[in-house]
């Protein structure tokens, strides 16, 4: 096989379309379904997301979206490990938008994180009964560092392991021999004791035939020929040359273009618009679109949309937000925070008691601003309302399922009708997520007045200023000691709960414990920002610890760890990257280091950040080492991928990252004023992977929120000043402890 | 009519003077490995070679480009074969979500071919392209290869 062939296909039968699917009274299994519906030629499905062609080449269907995760190449390794399948035969498919595909295993992952007890027949079924869940919930999600961890482990092996099952059936049936008595290997059955072999081509027809075993035999890790090695990612060869497809690439023919100018201030409708004869006079330009809360014009080139739109003058309506401020939101916050009428989140011991007979108290309180995700492919969708009553979509979507399903409701059409085409998501972090709807509602509106594909693009300064945001947040800490240095108190009450509800959680063994909140509204649009609530959460504990530390007198790492008898795996991590980042050795004059340590999403992370100061008193990080427990590790060279990038992520916000609102509005606008790292500014990361015995941990989170944390316990370390609020770039330091920081 | 040499093509364009190179590629061209980003040169997306030099065409009015050659990701390497950047992007792995890449790939290649006597940290400060998903770490560890490979065989 050539090395350089294409192995993944984007949509290629989503673009068939036409798939109308109904559950007939005698409800074939999803396989049968997938045989009927989506197998063309000698095509044979063995379970909903394997298919064998008669050449034994099988792809697997992928049902999450790649966004830089790796994810085309670690779900179809845990599938084809299952199966023993050759990987250089494997190719792979982003599954169809449709209710057959939906992932569900992923709901039923977030269910058993939340506690939920399953009922029985859901569990550990290769026929994914449990998709129904997801066909209900019509998802097809990508989100919560859940692929791997949900849809690989329990969906993804399972279809492996069940289709080597039935293909292994198909043979013993064949030469009348036990079941037992064959073997598998690079995409054959084997008889040793006869010497007969098949291909899983040649037997894929008759395999088909079985129903799918409900709990198929997983390999052993010992067994594992692909899992846990780092083959190369399908995906990057066509990012290297231009040729990878993203939403904003499509082209379908006689598209127009859609540029929109948003109410400034969120949720103000639009009033009126001026300047529309001059527009409609400029070159190119199609139709002024009045939307409820925005205006676009529509052309035959990007550039001449954007220019028009910029030439109109809409009018918004004024309202109660016009008023908002970031500073009166966080007053508000403090307001909520004094006044209190919290809800519970942690109530253990009793913490107000042991406060008040606490030797020496602290007390701090913390503020992180609102953040824009900042995607580098700007927001965009290209609806086309075919003359046949069909709706065809183009986007990057972290939910192509639920886009299917907004558009439709937008459109007021079924969801049968629209047809979606998977792309490449330039950036997700959770902006790409369905609920995010905004741009998938203009597009779908402002295309509803033509007979030719529209894409909607949204320009930078749109995308940083009607965002999703990761809300702005308060939290003030209380905590005491005993005359002997021992923290006996723990309070903490901070504004807004969010996912994860256990995000203000501590795995630090402090007796008394209230951890509560409050709720302070806003009128800014709430959204899942890469890790969500552990964004904010993690800096705030970590530093607050680190505070303790200092207070106690003790070293903060061995404070932490003292604190951490009765979790194992937290300690491991954490004496881990104090080892590789040579903690007990003193840093060089004018370095610093700080840690912090945090679990999300099932993985546990910490991390020692090593900085100096630039001669204009900036931050510059000079080194992180990061340790990480996700249990076993899938794709050890995508896991490294995801920490670094969770650190650059994570670190860009704990360094530049604020969205401000003023006058109801954001201030910021493009990424001259929201700014980002660059090359010449990028630590170097040093990765450990702890391989342990838990489960399956997500990766494309946890990374993410102790960065801030660990950055500024290292400012501290070198400055002595405390950052209780973030972006650093607020602050000049000075090398000299005790000094003030100019803000 | 505006007259172009686009990947060693020439081409002829009614478009307005002022159109940003950008949009003539992705909306005239349908050449659209050249992405938008950010639209003021701040992140690097939209890096293209006018004659051997990184620009960033977004900023870059269509008709202030004479009679440069325009060369755009999808040619920059040889038929047959990538471009020793292009093979080091997959030796390191470097891409994820891929957005940036086709920029940071044409600015990657332009400075090491015309600043081939800064040291690795000037070089960096030259390749200010924009990565969200931080492939930084990696971007550096390919520049330093390619540089110890160029040292080697110099």
């Amino acid at each position: 096989m050539s090395l350089t062939r294409r192995r993944f296909i984007l949509g290629s039968m989503a673009a068939g379309g036409a798939l109308v699917i109904a559950y007939g009274a005698t409800r074939p299994s999803r396989h049968q379904r997938a045989n009927t519906e989506h197998a063309a030629g000698n095509q044979t499905f063995l379970t909903t997301w394997l298919r064998i062609d008669p050449d034994s080449r099988t792809t697997v269907l992928v049902p999450h979206s790649e966004m830089g995760q790796g994810i085309l190449t670690s779900l179809p390794m845990m599938a084809a490990d299952e199966l023993d399948a050759d990987w250089n035969l494997v190719d792979v498919e982003q599954a169809p938008a449709t209710d057959l595909f939906a992932n569900g295993v992923l709901v039923k992952g977030f269910v058993q994180d939340l506690g939920v007890s399953i009922p029985r027949f859901l569990d550990r079924t290769a026929d994914f009964a449990t998709m129904k869940i997801a066909e209900i919930m019509n998802m097809q999600i990508t989100g919560g560092s859940s692929s791997v961890r949900f849809t690989g482990e329990h969906g993804m092996r399972a279809a492996g392991a069940a289709a080597r099952e039935m293909l292994v059936n198909a043979a013993a049936a064949r030469w009348d021999v036990p079941a037992s008595e064959l073997q598998t290997a690079n995409s054959h059955v084997i008889h040793e004791a006869s010497g007969q072999q098949a291909t899983y081509g040649e037997l894929a027809g008759e395999a088909a035939r079985f129903e799918p075993p409900r709990s198929p035999t997983l390999k052993r890790p010992e067994q594992f020929t692909l899992m846990g090695t780092s083959v190369p990612r399908i995906d990057i060869p066509a990012k290297v040359d231009g040729s990878a497809v993203f939403g904003i690439d499509a082209r379908p023919e006689g598209m127009l273009y859609a540029a929109v100018r948003t109410s400034p201030v969120f949720g103000q409708s639009l009033q009126s618009v001026g300047n529309r004869d001059a527009v409609m006079n400029r070159r190119g330009v199609r139709r002024i679109v009045e939307l409820d809360d925005a205006v676009a014009v529509v052309a035959d080139n990007y550039w001449r949309a954007q220019q028009a739109v910029d030439t109109l003058e809409p009018v918004f309506h004024s309202g109660d937000n016009d008023s908002q401020s970031s500073e009166r939101i966080f007053a508000a916050q403090d307001e909520a925070i004094a006044g209190g009428d919290p809800e519970e989140d942690v109530y253990r011991g009793d913490a107000a008691q042991a406060l008040a007979g606490a030797a020496r108290t602290v007390e701090a309180t913390y503020r992180v601003p609102f953040l824009a995700h900042a995607a580098m492919e700007p927001m965009n969708c290209t609806v086309h309302f075919r003359s046949d009553g069909r709706c065809e979509v183009w986007t990057g979507t972290q939910d192509n399922l639920g886009i299917r399903g907004r558009v439709a409701s937008v459109a007021d059409m079924q969801e049968e009708q629209v047809i979606v085409h998977p792309s490449y998501l330039g950036g997700g972090f959770g902006r790409r997520l369905p609920q995010s709807t905004n741009t998938i509602d203009q597009a779908t509106r402002i295309a509803r007045h033509f007979d030719v594909p529209v894409q909607t693009l949204w320009s930078r300064e749109e995308d940083t200023r009607h965002d999703y945001y990761r809300p702005a947040v308060t939290s003030r800490f209380r905590a005491g000691f005993d005359s002997e240095a021992k923290v006996i108190a723990w309070e903490n009450r901070y504004v807004g709960q969010n996912e994860p509800a256990t995000a203000a959680h501590i795995p630090y063994a402090i007796a008394n414990q209230q951890i509560d909140y409050v709720e302070s509204e806003d009128h800014v649009p709430f959204g899942a920002w890469r890790s969500v609530a552990h964004s904010q959460h993690s800096f705030f504990l970590e530093s607050f610890m680190d505070e303790l530390a200092h207070e106690a007198g003790q070293d903060p790492y061995r404070f932490r760890l003292s604190l951490l008898s009765d979790q194992p795996r937290h300690a491991r991590v954490l004496q881990t990257v104090a080892e590789q980042a040579g903690w007990d050795t003193p840093p060089p004059a004018g370095r610093a280091r700080g840690i912090a340590l945090q679990e999300s999403f099932g993985s546990i992370a910490a991390q020692v950040a090593d900085i100096s100061l630039r001669e204009d008193g900036t931050v510059k990080v000079e080194r992180v080492v990061c340790a990480m427990d996700c249990g076993r590790v899938v794709h050890p060279d995508t896991a490294a991928q995801q920490v670094e990038s969770g650190i650059i992520y994570g670190l860009t916000a704990a360094l530049y990252g604020q969205i401000t609102i003023e006058e109801g509005r954001v201030q910021e606008s493009n990424f001259h004023d929201y700014e980002m790292l660059h090359l010449a500014d990028s630590p170097r990361i040093d990765v450990i992977m702890l391989e342990s015995d838990g489960p399956v941990g997500g990766l494309g989170e946890p990374a993410t929120p102790p960065v801030g944390a660990a950055v500024s316990n290292a400012l501290f370390a070198l400055t002595g000043q405390r950052i209780r609020e973030l972006p650093l770039k607020r602050y000049r330091f000075t090398g000299t402890p005790e000094e003030d920081p100019v803000s | 009519m505006i007259e172009l040499t686009v990947n060693g093509e020439p081409v002829k364009l009614d478009v307005e003077p002022e159109m940003p190179l950008l949009w003539v590629l992705r909306n005239e061209l349908g050449l659209t490995g050249t992405k938008f980003g950010c639209g003021i040169a701040a992140c690097g997306a939209c890096t293209v070679h006018l004659d051997g030099e990184a620009v960033r065409s977004c900023v870059t009015p269509v008709s202030a480009i004479g009679d440069r050659p325009v060369t755009t990701i999808e040619s920059l390497s040889q038929p047959g074969g990538l471009t020793a950047v292009q093979q080091a992007w997959i030796d390191h792995q470097v891409p994820q979500c891929g957005y940036c890449q086709s920029g940071m790939v044409m600015a990657v290649s332009a400075a090491l071919d015309n600043h081939p006597d800064a040291s690795d940290e000037e070089l960096f400060d030259t390749v200010s392209n924009v990565c969200r998903c931080g492939t930084y770490p990696r971007v550096a560890n390919a520049i330093r290869s390619l540089r110890a490979d160029r040292g080697e065989t110099a």
